[in-house]
């Protein structure tokens, strides 16, 4: 017998995989402080090695099973107890998280490798954060429960936070103060709508929610409290401040964990709150709202990226106006969209740009970190002739600005050209306005560098020789942005494991 | 008004005195301390709809009650941390207070590798 | 009206009145030491809405270490003379409109909650038996939904983890400085003398009796914390180095115990953090005692702030 108090999921017979998921960085983390922090570096890579492994399985799981892998922690069903979920985004969430944090410990090895295994305070700190931002990240894509979804958001703040000033430089303590700031107000505003939830419906657990929860004032102050909140920690325009001198004053592999993946976090739980948790409060008016920050954010992150003068600092800018393209996907897949091919079609893009966004923004920066450890600075106006020294670098900035631009081959291509169809379909052409703008500026942007960066400089000289393997290492990321690209131009069947109301393929 | 109601209406104020406190006072020492109010009054939102769920010979829902004191540890390690940024800052630069507006900053960033 | 509502409206607005204080406070000095009573004040709250596991909590959390810790970084503000920015007026009135707003927004949902509130004290009450506890609140935290709290441990880490990586790179695994006092007064000495036994004795009791009565690991732990942080600052004891095996192995016995158990209970119980039913109390007794001295241990530790001095050889 079922009614709203029952549960119907069980744990699937592969579900131990996601605990497995949580669990491989916590054990990191533990060892850490037990060994004094020696050899951290090789247990740090052994366990994402293991990681990338658990995130294939759990990938394959889903693939070969079409539907969610469930884990009721303990045994205890909800809303007693804790779910652990799986569907398609959350697969993909997970192996992407994987293998981009497997590809950043190797690029930081050499920044912040450990000889013979002793510890120094910095290689302590980053390898160990590192793990956290890793588990926080699993446990935010994998987590079923409000509240457990709020420890896990607190974890990957505090393991952020310190990386932005783990070289202990002036300027970054003060943006991490800052980051810091913001992600508390954020996650205690959080907080304080999922006290109003669970006052008013009893449970936290997301699938128990969506059959509970109503259109009422409880659930609009709640939304309301949560979204903004979570706007805050994703730095969506307005609340982008405290994202460029975080982000660009971190090192290098810190910079691109930041922005390929940790402001993604909080991305994930919004859309999971209102298509999962409260589907039914998702009007039009909401969606246009949040769609209208995020064209902002476009507009404002794109053209305030071309005025900069540092490298890491545009790239930063560049984050904030790439995650606007994300915030499309509530008025283009949201339930008052009226169109269910251009719900799915938009499902599969928005998601496709945060994939494909994360590999190309770890590459870029890790780029922009080799190119500032040869030169010594990143102004781009003195980039010139860089472009000779280190060729490979330069091939993988330009694949990488390629997705940023929406130029294929690329992911950022499928993506954007997803999203404009699924506007076209819907007749909201006011966003393709936005996107097309958004692209002509970040073509501007990237050229703007890659133009500096081909240029003439007989005169330059390298202050430390780069590594060729680590060249490649970047490329490699980039390569994975444009094998995005790859992906047939239609509603993606494994986007939609696990919620039926986007499982549609294209019109044959 | 029952007495949970009343700590209701009290737990409202404090989120909004937190909130003021935390938006409109310069001095970060004095922002992390609103934050703490801010954060006292979520939990007693909490604590009241614990009360509310009295039931089955219980006198209080123990959800909700086990929710807060998880907060009030992990509010607690915010505060250190942040208190520990805030004095190193202090160290280095002599501040007790930064700017909301980054973009005089941004430009002042020398770059480190 | 009855007499204990009397007093409870009493309560909140005293509760209200304080808050604005510690909010309006002159000096940063003054702030802290209302923020004090403020907590103290919350945790008799906490006592009239029937919870009292939160009171001890907040009284040992809320009130005591945050305040701690708090203090300490004021002292170490007090000599600078930074410039503060001055916030102009139509900004402070914006800002008072949109909290009064979300204020007025959270009371109108109270005022219209409806009269039957939605529990999960029945389910809770069923499933006590079964988790082995008798205490509903430590069954929520160590049994119901213990992935919170293992996470939860693994978030003080991190901050711990975080606040060490604000030391020098000289001064790295070297000694931290608790800043309070110079040289500490008689008071604090004979204090630091008199109380820690009993201190120990109330934190190992509280921990103890947390299974059936309000209680438990956290806040024995803080308790503990306490102790060993008294002792420190008047110098009875040396802050140890934070690169002491032994520190560290403390700081992490406890997570490692309650997660040792969780993945044991795959085998032995058929789920990640589920208890074997015959020997779930003591299961969980033994791992609450880890996590009571690693919970003391990193909260002193927090206090204490990252390492200043270097390392004696």
């Amino acid at each position: 017998m079922q009614d709203a108090t029952t549960f119907i999921d069980a744990t699937t017979a592969d579900g131990y995989l996601l605990v497995l998921a949580i669990v491989l960085p916590v054990i990191g983390i533990l060892l850490s402080l037990a060994l004094g922090g020696r050899f951290i570096e090789r247990i740090t890579l052994v366990l994402l090695l293991a990681g990338v492994c658990v995130a294939i399985a759990i990938f394959a799981a889903v693939l070969h099973s079409d539907r969610l892998l469930v884990y009721i922690v303990g045994d205890w069903q909800p809303p007693l107890g804790i779910a652990l979920r799986a569907d398609g985004i959350s697969a993909a969430m997970v192996l992407t998280i994987a293998v981009i944090i497997f590809a950043i410990g190797l690029y930081a090895r050499s920044e912040f490798g450990q000889q013979n295994g002793k510890a120094t305070r910095a290689s302590f700190a980053f390898w160990t954060l590192l793990l956290g931002i890793w588990s926080g990240l699993n446990a935010v894509a994998l987590g079923d429960d409000l509240f457990n979804l709020y420890v896990a958001l607190e974890l990957l703040t505090f393991a952020a936070v310190p990386l932005v000033c783990v070289k202990g430089y002036e300027e970054t303590i003060r943006a991490a103060l800052r980051y810091m700031l913001f992600a508390l107000i954020g996650s205690i505003l959080y907080l304080l709508g999922t006290a109003l939830i669970y006052g008013a419906y009893g449970t936290l657990d997301i699938a128990l929610l969506a059959d509970r929860v109503r259109p009422e004032p409880v659930a609009w102050t709640a939304a309301a409290l949560m979204t903004v909140g979570l706007l805050a920690k994703t730095a969506l325009f307005p609340l982008h401040l405290w994202l460029p001198p975080a982000h660009a004053g971190a090192p290098a592999p810190g910079s691109a964990v930041l922005s390929a993946l940790v402001v993604k976090g909080s991305f994930i739980l919004i859309v999971r709150l209102w298509f999962d948790a409260m589907p039914g409060l998702l009007t039009f008016t909401a969606a246009q709202l949040l769609a209208t920050l995020g064209a902002g954010a476009i507009l404002f992150g794109s053209a305030l990226a071309l005025r900069q003068a540092r490298l890491k600092l545009l790239v930063a800018y560049s984050t904030i106006a790439q995650i606007g393209y994300l915030f499309f996907i509530f008025p283009l897949a949201g339930g008052d969209s009226g169109n269910e091919l251009g719900a799915s079609i938009a499902w599969t893009g928005g998601w496709l740009q945060l994939f494909s966004h994360a590999f190309a923004k770890t590459a870029m920066f890790m780029a922009a970190g080799l190119i500032a450890e040869a030169l010594g600075h990143d102004r781009i106006a003195e980039l010139g002739g860089i472009g000779r020294t280190l060729p490979i670098t330069v091939i993988a900035f330009g694949l990488a600005g390629l997705s940023l631009m929406g130029v294929p081959p690329s992911g950022g291509f499928v993506a954007k050209w997803m999203l404009l169809s699924a506007t076209v379909i819907e007749g909201q052409w006011w966003w393709a306005a936005v996107m097309l703008i958004g692209g002509l500026l970040a073509g501007g942007y990237v050229f703007m560098v890659l133009g500096k960066v081909l240029g003439e400089n007989a005169a330059l000289t390298l202050r430390v020789p780069i590594a060729r393997h680590r060249e490649i290492l970047v490329l490699a990321v980039a390569l994975c942005a444009v094998f995005l690209g790859l992906v047939p131009l239609q509603p993606s069947d494994f986007l939609a494991i696990g919620r039926p109301e986007m499982q549609m393929t294209a019109v044959q | 008004m029952s007495s949970a109601a009343l700590y209701g209406y009290c737990a409202a104020i404090l989120v909004g005195l937190g909130l003021y406190g935390v938006v409109t006072r310069p001095e970060i020492l004095r922002k992390i301390l609103a934050f703490n109010v801010l954060g006292t009054g979520v939990f007693l939102l909490f604590g009241v709809f614990a009360r509310r769920g009295a039931d089955a010979g219980l006198r209080a829902d123990p959800v909700p009650q086990a929710l807060v004191i998880t907060g009030i540890v992990v509010a607690f390690s915010a505060t250190a941390l942040a208190v520990a940024l805030l004095v190193r800052l202090n160290k280095e630069t002599g501040e007790v207070a930064i700017a909301s507006d980054d973009s005089e900053e941004a430009g002042k960033q020398g770059v480190r590798r | 009206m009855t007499l204990a509502f009397a007093c409870e409206i009493v309560l909140a607005g005293l509760l209200l009145a304080i808050a604005t204080w510690t909010i309006a406070a002159r000096t940063a000095f003054a702030a802290i030491a209302v923020f004090m009573v403020y907590g103290l004040l919350l945790s008799i709250v906490w006592v009239t809405l029937s919870a009292v596991d939160v009171a001890l909590t907040e009284a040992a959390i809320g009130g005591g270490v945050t305040s701690m810790v708090l203090l300490g970084a004021a002292s170490a503000l007090r000599g600078s003379k930074a410039a503060v920015p001055r916030l102009n007026l139509p900004f402070k009135i914006t800002a008072g409109v949109l909290c009064a707003l979300v204020s007025g927004t959270l009371a109108t949902v109270v005022f219209f909650l409806p009269d039957v509130a939605p529990t999960l004290a029945p389910v809770a009450k069923e499933n006590l038996a079964e988790s082995g506890l008798g205490n509903p609140v430590a069954a929520v935290l160590f049994v119901f939904r213990a992935l919170d709290t293992l996470l939860e441990k693994v978030v003080l880490l991190l901050a711990l983890v975080g606040v060490w990586s604000l030391s020098s790179d000289q001064t790295w695994g070297g000694v931290p400085e608790l800043r309070l006092y110079k040289s500490p007064s008689p008071i604090l000495v004979f204090l630091a003398q008199i109380l820690p036994p009993i201190g120990i004795i109330v934190g190992i009791y509280m921990f103890w009796a947390g299974a059936s009565q309000p209680g438990g690991a956290f806040q024995g732990g803080t308790v503990l914390a306490a102790m060993w942080l008294l002792t420190m600052m008047a110098r009875l004891q040396d802050v140890p180095s934070t690169s002491a095996r032994w520190l560290r192995l403390l700081l992490v016995v406890g997570p490692m115990a309650f997660l040792a158990v969780g993945l044991a209970g795959f085998y032995f119980a058929d789920s990640f953090l589920a208890y074997p039913a015959s020997i779930a109390k003591p299961l969980i007794i033994v791992v609450e005692a880890t996590l009571t001295v690693s919970i003391g241990v990193t909260l002193a530790l927090l206090v204490a702030g990252p390492p200043e001095r270097v390392p004696q050889q």
